[in-house]
C-alpha cells in the first residue's frame, strides 16, 4: 500500500472509531427502548435524536464510508478488507481509555495478533538488494538494451 | 426439533446470510469504485467521485447488501450469543481475499495470507472475551 493510502488508512481508522465509540456512548445514555410498541419505540427514536453524540457519529461514520471507498479504487480488495481490521486496535485502545472498559489479557493478545497481521499486509516486503536495486525504471532499460 | 436445535438451526442460516451479505456488499463497493477510477485527493476530484459513487449502480447494491448484513447481524445477536455470531466476521477477512482473488482475480503472496491467518486469530480472540464489563446499563445524560 502506498505511503496515501496509509494515511488514507489512519483516517478511515479514525472516523470509523471514533462514529462506533461516540454512537456507544450515545445509545447508552438514551438507554434501551422501554418496549416495542410504535408509542416507545417513537419515543425511543425522539430521544436518541436529541441526543448529540449520535450527531457526532453519523458524519464521522459517513466520513469513514467515504475513505473506504476512496481506499478501494487505491488498492485492491485483498489488501483493503484486510487492513480495515485495525478498527480493533484503535477501538480496543479508545473502548480501554475512554469508555473505562475492562479489557483482558485475552483481548490484548487478539489485538496484537491482529496488529501484526495487518502490518503484514500493508507494508511491503523489503526489495532485495542488488547491482540494479537502486536504478530507475528507465536506466535498467538501458542497461538490458546495452546488455 | 427441539426448540435448541430450531434456534441454533436459525442462527447458522442467519449468520449464513450475514457473510454473504457482507462480503457481496463489499465486492459490489469495490467494483463499483475500480468502474470509477483512481479518486484524486483534490475538491474537484472529490466531487466528481462523490457524483459518480451516486450514480454508479454497483455502488448502491453494495449499499443494500450492506444495510441486509446490518439487519442480518442484529437478528443473528438477538438471538444467539455476541461470541457464537462473532466468529463468522473473524472468516470473513479470510472469504473476503479469496473472493478478490476468484472475482477480480487479485494476486496475494504467502506473507499476506499470513497476515490474513493472524487477523482472523485476532478478531476470534478479542471476540472470545465478555461484551459487556462495565456493568453500566444507561449512563446519566
Amino acid at each position: 500500500m502506498t505511503s496515501a493510502g496509509i494515511l488514507m488508512l489512519i483516517f478511515f481508522v479514525l472516523c470509523n472509531t471514533g462514529g462506533e465509540i461516540a454512537m456507544s456512548y450515545g445509545m447508552k445514555r438514551v438507554g434501551e427502548p422501554a418496549g416495542f410498541r410504535p408509542k416507545e419505540l417513537l419515543r425511543f427514536v425522539w430521544a436518541a435524536a436529541r441526543n448529540r453524540w449520535l450527531w457526532l457519529a453519523i458524519p464521522l461514520l459517513a466520513a469513514s464510508f467515504y475513505s473506504l471507498l476512496i481506499l478501494f479504487s487505491w488498492a485492491p480488495v485483498s489488501v483493503v478488507i484486510p487492513a480495515s481490521a485495525s478498527n480493533f486496535i484503535v477501538g480496543t485502545i479508545c473502548a480501554k481509555y475512554l469508555l473505562k472498559e475492562d479489557v483482558s489479557r485475552r483481548r490484548w493478545l487478539g489485538v496484537i495478533c491482529v496488529w501484526v497481521g495487518v502490518l503484514l499486509v500493508i507494508v511491503p516486503p523489503k526489495k532485495k538488494e542488488g547491482p540494479s536495486a537502486h536504478l530507475s525504471p528507465d536506466s535498467r532499460l538501458e542497461r538490458i538494451l546495452k546488455f | 426439533m427441539s426448540h435448541e436445535h430450531r434456534l441454533r438451526f436459525k442462527t447458522l442460516v442467519m449468520v449464513l446470510l450475514m457473510v454473504v451479505c457482507a462480503n457481496t456488499g463489499d465486492l459490489m463497493l469495490a467494483r463499483g469504485m475500480k468502474q470509477i477510477g483512481h479518486v484524486e485527493i483534490t475538491v474537484p476530484g472529490l466531487q466528481h467521485a462523490l457524483w459518480m459513487t451516486i450514480q454508479n449502480a454497483s455502488i448502491w447494491i453494495g449499499i443494500c447488501f450492506l444495510i441486509g448484513f446490518t439487519l442480518c447481524y442484529m437478528t443473528a445477536v438477538s438471538w444467539a450469543d455476541y461470541s457464537f455470531v462473532m466468529p463468522a466476521g473473524a472468516f470473513g477477512y479470510a472469504i473476503q481475499t479469496m473472493l478478490a482473488i476468484l472475482v477480480f482475480h487479485e494476486v496475494v503472496s504467502p506473507r499476506r495470507w499470513m497476515g490474513v491467518t493472524l487477523i482472523c486469530a485476532g478478531v476470534l480472540l478479542v471476540g472470545q472475551t465478555k461484551p459487556n464489563t462495565t456493568n453500566v446499563g444507561v449512563l446519566p445524560s
